[in-house]
């Protein structure tokens, strides 16, 4: 799997660069500023791509806004951004092409090494990979006066979370320790309460999910 | 800035003449009065500050004092083209009486007040009383000339001439013709010099320049004390945080360096609690760098880091941005928190469930717009936080303005001086 990493410091790019070859990923390419990124993105045609939000030379969002317009060139074009924070302005932003294939985290998750390179993978199937803040965010607004989400359990609300993170249902069992079954009755029942239309596809089940805690805002 | 009624230019003193005797006689049935009585309540409400009742009172007389010289500083302009500077300080708006009441007894401008109302009563009504005298007397003159002298007890002494027949009366006549001629050369400027004896006692002392000094060096201190209590908060916090987390994770990583071959179980449990204290530390530094300056704010500006901050309300905000440039770096981050400070007073006293945020830049000037449908009853001061924010847009003669009627709703306008980039 080709990977175009964009991070402009020596040393977290270093480390990132370490970390995803001893997963076995290809790095296609390594790059510290805006404009290499999308010349790479545009000659490589990697697999995924891992951007870092704030690059040189401006210094302000110029990864996102990179990686938004290689998406725009080529639709549902893996990428997942990494930041030092997380706004759910930009998870929005990300979001919004509805294509799939997109990630946004904290650089703090690249810690956990196996989760890291799985949300790689995924994103790099078309899937998606939201840092559990940006959906506690989600959640605590949406809770402040949503009625359905009130009705849900607390099981339920973790089985929610995590499908929001993008998990697959495999994935949500092995975290929370039961069985794939159980995990599809609890999100036949979350979608049922939230009164949103059943999918078997993974992936348009989370943006499903996604869109109704960032209804109406 | 001058008006018509300058008395400068014989065609201006021609149709001014009469007028300003009118207004002469007009200022001088208020002055006399209205100084007298604004004077007399002034002092005896001071002299009750001790008795208690004077602290009460005294706001109150104060501010009819400075309405009444502020009635003034409009006729001055109106009818003597006669600009005089209004530099009171800003009222105490706390609730409690004595602070306003020393308050404003602090503020020099108000002693410039009580100290005119002597001038107004004496020299500014014997100025004004003059300028209608100058019309009056020729006419009075005249009336006599015209045989008003013969149903006037004899002699009648009219300036120096003794009236008791025909010819003692046409002199009289002469005479008031002369004064006429003398009054439609100087009437205009009588009334302007009782104006300009006004601005001489009311008009701050080395004019706007000075009161631009104090308030520089006011909001100067401000600024400095913010920023110094900002740094040791921010000391505060690495000390107590992120740093005191670091030397946590070398000391583990310390004792897994020893502890790796002896006892490699344990070892792991250290490596682990060292990656968790690590995350932590992260998270803080996270949240400080929010305090000192928000990322979105550095990557995107004003608009989105206000959108970016909206989101994160538990209440409902609408934000509305037309900003066709970018302000420089400190300007938005005092428009930055001023913002953030207002919503959360909003989201925590307000009781609103809706908030709209509006910011657009017109004549040179930012504006944002908070408004919520709640409660109203907002106050700068009384610990709102409100009176922070008013003192750090101070440093850029940036002002805030808060109308909130009880029963809502509350507008909260953040205004400062600036170019878009």
């Amino acid at each position: 799997m080709r990977v175009v990493l964009a991070e402009d410091l020596f040393l977290l790019r270093d480390g990132l660069v370490r970390l995803l070859e001893a997963h076995g990923f290809e790095i296609a390419a390594a790059v510290a500023s805006g404009p290499e990124l999308s010349r790479a993105l545009a000659e490589e045609e990697p697999d995924v791509a891992v951007v870092d939000v704030r690059l040189p030379p401006t210094q302000t969002d110029e990864g996102l806004q990179c990686a938004l317009k290689a998406r725009r060139r080529r639709p549902g074009l893996p990428v997942l951004v990494l930041s030092q924070h997380v706004e759910q302005l930009y998870a929005r932003e990300l979001l919004a092409d509805g294509a799939g294939g997109v990630g946004y985290l904290l650089k703090d998750r690249v810690f956990d090494a196996e989760q890291f390179t799985d949300a790689v993978r995924r994103v790099a199937a078309g899937g998606t990979a939201m840092d559990p803040q940006v959906i506690q965010q989600l959640l605590a607004r949406r809770s402040a006066e949503d009625r359905p989400l009130e009705r849900l359990t607390p099981r339920e609300r973790e089985v929610l979370e995590l499908m929001a993170q993008g998990r697959t249902n495999a994935a949500i069992a092995s975290r929370l320790v039961v069985t794939e079954r159980a995990v599809a009755k609890h999100t036949a029942n979350i979608f049922a309460k939230l009164g949103l239309e059943v999918s078997d596809d993974d992936n348009r089940r989370v943006l499903a999910v996604l869109a109704y805690l960032d209804h109406g805002r | 800035m001058t008006t018509g009624t300058d008395g400068h230019g014989g065609a201006g003193a021609a149709r001014g003449f009469p007028l300003a005797a009118v207004r002469g006689l007009a200022l001088a049935l208020v002055s006399l009065p209205g100084a007298v009585v604004c004077f007399v309540t002034a002092v005896v409400s001071i002299g009750l500050i001790p008795v208690g009742v004077g602290v009460v009172t005294t706001p109150y007389v104060l501010r009819g004092v400075r309405a009444f010289a502020d009635l003034r500083r409009v006729l001055a302009a109106e009818w003597g083209g006669v600009r005089i500077p209004r530099a009171y300080r800003p009222l105490p708006k706390d609730a409690n009486p004595w602070g306003r009441t020393f308050g404003m007894l602090g503020d020099p401008a108000i002693w410039r007040d009580l100290l005119w109302l002597l001038v107004d009563m004496t020299a500014g009504f014997v100025t004004a009383v003059l300028t209608a005298a100058l019309l009056a007397y020729p006419l009075e003159g005249l009336a006599v000339a015209a045989g008003l002298w013969r149903v006037l007890p004899d002699p009648w002494w009219y300036g120096f001439v003794p009236v008791s027949g025909q010819l003692t009366a046409l002199a009289a006549g002469a005479l008031a013709l002369a004064l006429l001629v003398a009054g439609h050369f100087t009437a205009v400027r009588v009334l302007r010099a009782h104006f300009l004896l006004a601005r001489a006692v009311l008009a701050p002392g080395g004019s706007e320049l000075a009161e631009r000094v104090r308030v520089l060096t006011e909001t100067r201190r401000d600024a400095v004390d913010a920023s110094a209590a900002e740094l040791r908060r921010i000391e505060r916090d690495l000390h107590d945080g992120a740093q005191a987390r670091l030397v946590a994770v070398g000391m583990d990583l310390g004792t897994v360096e020893a502890l790796i071959e002896r006892d490699p179980e344990r070892a792991r449990e250290l490596l682990a609690r060292a990656r968790r204290s690590s995350a932590e530390a992260l998270t803080e530094l996270r949240e400080l760098v929010r305090g000192i300056h928000p990322p979105v704010l550095a990557e995107r500006g004003l608009g989105d880091a206000v959108r970016a901050l909206a989101l994160r309300l538990p209440v409902a905000t609408e934000v509305n941005v037309s900003l066709p440039g970018r302000a420089d770096a400190p300007v938005e981050s005092a428009a930055y928190f001023a913002v953030s400070e207002v919503l959360a007073n909003a989201v925590k006293h307000s009781g609103a469930d809706r908030i709209w945020v509006d910011a657009h830049h017109a004549e040179g000037r930012l504006r944002v717009t908070v408004t919520d449908n709640g409660r109203g009853g907002a106050v700068v001061g009384a610990g709102s936080g409100l009176a922070g924010v008013e003192r750090r847009l101070g440093t850029f003669d940036g002002v805030l303005a808060v109308s909130s009627p009880t029963g809502g709703p509350t507008l909260v306008t953040v205004e400062i001086p600036c170019a878009l980039s």
